[in-house]
């Protein structure tokens, strides 16, 4: 692509002494010449456009535009029986997030919504007017409350957009914190990223049947509908709910108004190929009889599925051409040229794709996803509410007027009557669940609740996208990695299992779009001379040479010199004329420019090179270092641009500004990277040195970052997650990687650098498991904090009667009663800092015990009876009570919430992990002095087994070994990102290795040991470093169960089930199969009857019923033969006989028959 | 080395016998022959014997410091170097916090990690003056009792609270027990101290090191708390290891192999980072490299990493260095006393038990 007109300040080879062209490296990883340190613009990127920035860019862009247009488009609400009573809306906006506390509004901050149940949102305000009563007066009243809207974190609606960290941390908050998610009855939700097939696009494809397809979902704001053509037997047919059968497309075409077969077929294309591919379709049609548009359409109509009001089917497939099909191009005033213009474009498509493979489309290619953001979703949901809200208004209006009211009244008191809008917003953000009827949508989890269990975590959710698909599905093709996904979608982070390569997340520097004004760009490219689809005859359309336009889908006319054209859209994109986001890519294969400036196309940011000279040069560097330049004047200066997916097949991207390499002419370069290391996202950035690593370790990474316990945001310890883990001495990695800083991982580390010898000890460290150095522990490594929230609610029955909170019970001596009461303070509430052990009460709340008492009568001690929290702890360990908090929640209700602190020291089985997908759990743990140590004295704090390395394949993490050492001993974090060699942001392991030798150790990193046991040298070097370690959430304390006997169930008498409820361990299927194999009968009897649910139970022998004991008389009874003469007695479980009662229940008799007894 | 009878092992196997050969894939010939009667059929006897140990044991002290010393071992085996390592790491007394009375804590850091924080201080009180506590009764001969109470006023900067704050108390606890069955009594406390412990050291009873960070406090926060110290060993708890860390390496031995000359001699002399080869000018520009330092290599086995035909490492096997960092509550020459006593003592009980 050669640039029309090169920037104005690119003064060229500045600085850039460049050797000829000379192809003399092979690698890509040649040296540069002259490096242009581009980093600096990631850091740059990120502060202007944040890691979370689409989520906040779509809401804002709800808030701002979105919500304004639909008031717009549904501005006017008015009275059947007399539209002189209307409403209208005058203007619609979003207030500051408050709440309303007896007719006071008070505003709100997230974290106070967090801490008390509450939702942060913010009252939708609308300025209307209305008429009232018979004389139709108008009144207008400003700022009217219409709802409360949940508000997205850091957006413009939010107090804390804007505001630097001291503001913030006033605030309670953390400057880590992304933001991008809501808070709804104080829990912190996301809505996550939705994929979906772009919408107003063909898709050619092949059905399961093989059949070639061309299908488009056309939206609208009015309509939604799947418009298919498909070629079955030769014959091509049109498929569209509307109709009951296929109908053949020549007969849409006539109906259309296409009459004669010639046009159809210039329209298709001149070509004798695409003739005889429609000769079958045409020759169908004449079968039919059908020569003219009537005749088209009576045979149409036959055709309609249902047909409506009335039963008239005529003329309905007038009204399904021009609404349903091929909905997303407008018929005006009648005129269905468009529209058929459309249609011939997808046969001519269709056809090419018979004649040609190669132009399928592919429904995963990234090109033809959306991305589907929470501020569209909240706007879909907010344009339902809000006409539903205007329906009920109306339906009432209309129902006072039925009744003649003597006073007449007014919209304005109909609209906020129920509290469609709040409810209704808050409902869907806080259950996930998407129904929206005007648009047949129901989806469910849109909304997830955001993990808290490390910042990473969070951060991940963050930038997770949730695919379209039904999981179940088996087809590998969406799962795949796409070529396209480069640079956009991390290759990494995707979940394993079910969900595995439909969940996506974001790379780090990707931009979702948002939509933007189609008005001023389509009259931009007629004036650019786009020919008007209307002025064109159908032979026109497809002369050779030209090229159609294509506008967000739509045909918007055909360009004689279609490189031109895309040059002169670039330019003015470039220069800042039109959206940085619109992309301009021309399809050669096709014929056809797109241009698009809908909103969920994803997009990353390039450098712009002229001849395969960047443009970005060391000068702006420096001015961007110095604080001069932000990466907006970048954009503004035309130096670096947004690709999208489809535009970056137009470009030729060179990592590296470069000499010719591998074939590829210097001057065909069009775009260069700003940092390889874009291509992975939040998540998998952590890890260093992941081009190392054998790729599935990278992946199970990413599932376990999310896992590990650190710390989790600055405000922590002020937070009341329901349950948090925290590390005690979290550090930052050793080796990190530029991704680690940027996202603010070193400042919120999740792991601890724990010297690691690899070398086999004591045998407890088979399969993957790990032997700790006890020294180590006792001094804090891997020790950690469980927090956990116990809410307790003291309810209100009415009549001023509610929950009350007794002071502990003492004896006269002002001994405690129960000694379970120790923890309590005074006020009967837990005292923070005291030691809380099982069985001891938390809360001291008593409930009366008559609730529907007569008013008046004040209640009395006697009248309340016990009902007091238990802590359910584990024996044997101290918890302590961190903090209590007493708030009211929306209903008015006292809540107490006890934060319950639990350290804990790592203990045999506790899963560990490092950044490479290795995790293992403590296999044991071993005195210092039995551990090995080397020549300069140093002990490692795990062991690690060998064999860990040969079948994972994990190089990276002996980088990272080594790396950290050389770290450690000349004193500087060493850099890992991926492919950061070439670029500086990676040390090499030959730079490391000469580090570790100059200061005296091996080259290969590895150390003489002396046997900690025996004292003598051990007969292998031994590879020892600090390796940085997670400690994940999966400890052993929280999982090891055993019973003996214990609680049953009340139905079967069978032991419970579960750790929760102290269940017993099942002997299951397969274990008694293995019992009867091998003929160990009475161990069947002992697990199956006796150890379970034994039950003595009185048979009758004649009738095999089962009777009753009679423990007066001391005799057994049969109450079906009336006597007790045959009665036998016989163990069987519970289960049993319960199913024998149940059977007789039912009108089935078992009859058991004994044989002896 | 030469057996008592005269006779002795032909070289490749005394070399065996007397010396680690760390290679450059892998050290060989690690454990050495324990087996007394090994050569028994060459004449050679390798038993051990007290008066053979007496003639070649000997201890060179090379630094020692109020915190550490490197001391020279020879003529030892590796299993009693390494027992008095153990010893020094694992069972040799020392006192430290283990029970902290906290009154009241409005920091961020949690009443366990402080407490946590707290135990690892190292202590400046000689563990031989001291008991091990038996029955839970804390008095003054097994006790020492700290108290901490800093506060941060409102307004001022943040402030840090360090070991030195950390104030003794030489009459035992301050704390009195709110036992509501005994109000008429004279308040007791949580110890029972018979005298002061003022005398019992000519020096007070403090915290080694005055500068380490117990905790931060913000504005408008506190700690206060008294806590115990007790006497106990590494084994239990590492905060009782009277050492940082203790440990040895056997004494290095670099052997040219062939003789190495001009070119090939700068460059292994600029291949070790320790510097431990040097150059011997032999006149007429001719240039040889000798081992100059042989005790500085650290064995990062550079010189033999692409060719070993030059230069053999080797380790010395009944020479050790030994170096003891001690956190403080001890010297490091007493801490190695000690732990030759509770060896003997050891030995002591197995003989008493055998016999």
């Amino acid at each position: 692509m050669p640039p029309a007109t090169s920037a104005p300040d690119a003064p060229v080879a500045e600085g850039d002494a460049e050797a000829p062209p000379v192809p003399t490296y092979r690698s890509l990883a040649a040296p540069v010449s002259n490096p242009v340190d581009k980093f600096a613009l990631l850091p740059a990127f990120l502060k202007v456009r944040g890691l979370v920035k689409e989520h906040i860019d779509s809401f804002n862009y709800f808030i701002t535009k979105g919500i304004k247009n639909i008031v717009r488009a549904n501005n006017r609400i008015e009275a059947r029986s007399d539209p002189g009573i209307y409403l209208e809306y005058k203007n619609i906006y979003i207030g500051e997030p408050s709440v309303q506390v007896d007719f006071r509004v008070e505003t709100i901050t997230p974290h106070f919504c967090r801490l008390t149940d509450r939702t942060y949102s913010a009252p939708v305000i609308v300025d209307v007017e209305y008429t009232v009563g018979k004389t139709h007066a108008k009144h207008r009243k400003p700022s009217f409350t219409i709802g409360y809207m949940p508000i997205m974190l850091r957006s413009y609606a939010c107090v804390l957009n804007g505001k630097d960290e001291a503001e913030l941390a006033r605030y309670g908050e953390c400057p880590l914190d992304p933001g991008g998610y809501f808070i709804v009855k104080g829990t912190e939700k996301v809505i996550l990223i939705q994929e979906q097939l772009s919408k107003n696009r063909i898709i050619i494809d092949t059905d399961n049947k093989g059949r070639v397809t061309a299908s488009v979902t056309s939206s609208t704001h009015e309509v939604k509908s799947k418009t298919v053509i498909c070629m079955d037997k030769e014959k091509i047919y049109l498929h569209l709910n509307q109709f009951t059968k296929p109908i053949p497309i020549i007969v849409v075409m006539k109906a259309m108004g296409i009459e004669t077969d010639q046009e159809v077929v210039q329209m298709v294309g001149r070509d004798p190929r695409y003739g005889d591919l429609l000769y079958l379709s045409i020759q169908e049609c004449a079968t039919e009889r059908i020569y003219t548009q009537q005749q088209a359409l009576q045979y149409m109509d036959d055709k309609v599925t249902y047909a409506g009001a009335g039963n008239i089917k005529d003329g309905r497939s007038k009204l399904i051409l021009r609404d349903v099909f091929v909905a997303h191009v407008p018929v005006n005033n009648g005129n269905f040229q468009p529209k058929c213009i459309y249609t011939a474009v997808m046969l001519r498509r269709m056809l090419d794709a018979i004649l040609n493979s190669d132009t399928f489309d592919d429904k995963d290619y990234v090109g033809n996803k959306r991305l589907e953001l929470s501020g569209q979703l909240v706007s879909l949901l907010f344009e339902d509410l809000f006409k539903t809200m205007n329906t009920y208004a109306v339906d009432r209006m209309n129902k006072n007027s039925d009744m003649a009211r003597s006073s007449p009244l007014d919209f304005s008191q109909l609209i906020m009557q129920q509290d469609v809008i709040t409810s209704g917003l808050e409902r869907a953000i806080s259950t996930g669940n998407w129904d929206i009827k005007r648009f047949k949508m129901h989806r469910k989890g849109v909304s997830q609740v955001l993990s808290r269990l490390s910042y990473m975590a969070s951060l991940g959710y963050m930038t997770r996208i949730t695919p379209q698909f039904e999981k179940t599905r088996k087809t590998s093709g969406p799962r795949a990695l796409q070529p396209s996904q480069w640079g956009m979608l991390c290759p990494c982070d995707t979940p394993e299992g079910e969900a595995c390569g439909l969940t996506k997340n974001l790379a780090l520097m990707t931009h979702v779009t948002t939509d933007q004004e189609e008005g001023p760009l389509r009259n931009l490219c007629f004036s650019l001379g786009v020919e008007d689809l209307s002025l064109l005859s159908g032979e026109e359309i497809h002369a050779p040479g030209s090229f159609l336009v294509m506008f967000n889908g739509l045909i918007l006319g055909k360009h004689r010199q279609p490189q031109r054209f895309a040059n002169n859209m670039r330019t003015f994109r470039r220069s800042g004329k039109i959206g940085e986001f619109v992309s301009v890519f021309v399809n050669e294969k096709q014929h056809c420019i797109h241009i698009a400036s809908d909103g969920g196309r994803v997009c990353r940011p390039l450098i712009i090179a002229d001849k395969g000279r960047s443009r970005v040069k060391e000068h702006h560097m420096k001015e961007l270092r110095d604080g001069i330049r932000s990466f907006d004047d970048f954009l503004r200066d035309g130096l670096i641009e947004y690709l999208d997916v489809n535009e970056e097949n137009n470009a030729l991207i060179a990592l590296y500004e470069h000499v010719d390499q591998d074939g590829v002419q210097r001057s065909s370069i069009t775009h260069i990277e700003i940092e390889p290391m874009t291509i992975l996202g939040v998540v998998a950035g952590l890890i260093p040195y992941p081009h190392h690593n054998q790729s599935p370790r990278n992946t199970y990474q990413c599932a376990m970052g999310k896992q590990a316990m650190g710390n989790i945001a600055y405000n922590q310890l002020f937070r009341a997650d329901s349950l948090l883990y925290l590390l005690v001495y979290a550090q930052r990695p050793l080796l990190t990687t530029k991704t680690i800083e940027l996202v603010g991982y070193d400042k919120l580390g999740a792991g601890q650098n724990a010297t690691v010898a690899v070398m086999s000890y004591s045998g407890y460290d088979i399969e993957d498991a790990i032997v700790m150095n006890k020294s180590s522990l006792d001094r804090g490594f891997g020790r950690c904090i469980a927090m956990k929230k116990y809410t307790v609610t003291s309810e209100k029955y009415g009549d001023g009667i509610s929950d009350r909170i007794a002071k502990p019970q003492r004896d006269r001596d002002g001994v405690l009663i129960k000694q379970n009461m120790r923890a309590l303070d005074e006020d009967g509430f837990v005292a923070p800092g005291q030691i809380i052990r099982n069985h001891d009460i938390y809360v001291n709340k008593q409930t009366p015990k008559v609730t529907n008492r007569t008013p008046g009568t004040a209640l009395t001690d006697r009248d309340y009876r016990d009902s007091p929290a238990v802590y359910k702890g584990v024996d044997g360990e101290t918890t302590v009570v961190d903090r209590v908090m007493l708030c009211s929640d929306t209903n008015d209700k006292l809540t107490i919430k006890c934060i319950i602190r639990h350290t804990r020291r790592p203990e045999v089985g506790d899963k560990f992990s490092s950044r490479h997908g290795q995790k293992g759990v403590c296999g044991t743990i071993v005195q210092q002095e039995d551990f090995p140590f080397s020549e300069k004295g140093i002990c490692p704090d795990l062991i690690m087994n060998p064999h860990g390395f040969p079948s994972r394949m994990t190089i990276g993490k002996m980088i990272e070994l080594l790396g950290g050492k050389a770290g450690v001993s000349c004193g500087r974090f060493h850099y890992g990102s991926i492919f950061g060699e070439p670029s500086g942001n990676a040390d090499k392991v030959e730079d490391i290795s000469h580090t570790l030798v100059k200061h005296g150790f091996s080259y290969s990193g590895k150390d003489f040991l002396y046997s900690g046991i025996l004292g003598h040298p051990l007969q292998a070097y031994v590879f020892m470093g600090p390796i940085y370690y997670q400690k994940l959430k999966h400890m052993v304390l929280d999982k090891m169960h055993a019973r003996a006997s214990g609680p049953r169930v009340l139905l079967t008498r069978q032991p419970t089930e579960g750790r929760s409820r102290d269940g017993g361990l099942r002997l299951g299927e397969m274990e008694r199969d293995c019992l009867i194999a091998y003929g160990a009968s009475m161990l069947i009897f002992e697990r199956l009857l006796l150890s379970s649910d034994p039950y003595q139970v009185q048979v009758c022998r004649k009738c095999g019923l089962l009777g009753y004991y009679n423990y007066k008389l001391k005799t057994s009874f049969c109450s079906m033969c009336k006597n007790g003469e045959n009665m036998a007695k016989m163990r069987m479980p519970y289960a049993c006989k319960l199913l024998f009662q149940e059977l007789q229940s039912m009108n089935v008799v078992p009859r058991l028959t004994l044989t002896e007894g | 080395m030469e057996s008592p009878d005269g006779s002795s092992l032909p070289d490749f196997l005394e070399l065996q016998r007397t010396r680690v050969l760390c290679k450059a894939d892998a050290p060989t010939h690690t454990e050495g022959f324990q087996y007394s009667g090994a050569f028994a059929a060459m004449g050679v006897d390798t038993s051990v014997s007290v008066e053979k140990f007496c003639k070649n044991f000997k201890i060179e002290i090379n630094r020692l410091t109020d915190e550490d010393m490197e001391f020279d071992m020879i003529g030892i085996d590796a299993s009693i170097a390494n027992a008095f390592r153990r010893i020094l790491i694992a069972e040799v007394p020392t006192m430290a916090i283990e029970k902290v009375f906290m009154v009241d804590n409005t920091s961020v850091i949690a009443d366990e990690v402080l407490s946590h924080r707290l135990g690892l201080i190292p202590l400046d009180a000689d563990p031989r003056l001291f008991d091990y506590i038996s029955d839970d009764v804390p008095n003054e001969r097994n006790t020492i009792v700290y108290k901490l109470h800093v506060s941060c006023e409102k307004g001022s900067q943040r402030l840090t609270v360090k070991s030195g704050q950390l104030e003794w108390l030489p009459e035992g606890s301050q704390l009195t027990m709110a036992s509501p069955a005994q109000s008429g009594d004279n308040q007791r406390t949580y110890t029972s101290f018979g005298q002061s412990q003022q005398n019992t050291s000519e020096r007070p009873l403090d915290v080694k090191y005055n500068d380490i960070t117990i905790a931060r406090l913000g504005p408008g926060q506190a700690i206060e708390l008294e806590a115990h110290a007790v006497k106990g060993v590494g084994k239990v708890h590492a905060k009782w290891s009277p050492v940082a860390t203790a440990w040895y390496r056997m004494l290095p031995e670099v052997v040219l192999l062939k003789e190495i000359k001009n070119g090939d001699a700068e460059e292994l002399v600029k291949k070790c980072p320790v510097n431990v080869f040097d150059i011997e000018d032999l006149g007429k520009g001719e240039k040889r490299a000798v081992v100059a330092k042989p005790r500085a290599c650290t064995l990062c086995r550079e010189c033999v990493r692409l060719a070993d035909d030059q230069v053999e490492l080797r380790r010395v096997r009944d020479h050790f260095i030994f170096t003891i960092e001690s956190t403080g509550s001890l010297p490091p020459e007493v801490l190695f006393t000690e732990a030759v006593n509770i060896l003997e003592e050891k030995c002591e009980r197995v003989i008493s038990e055998l016999s």
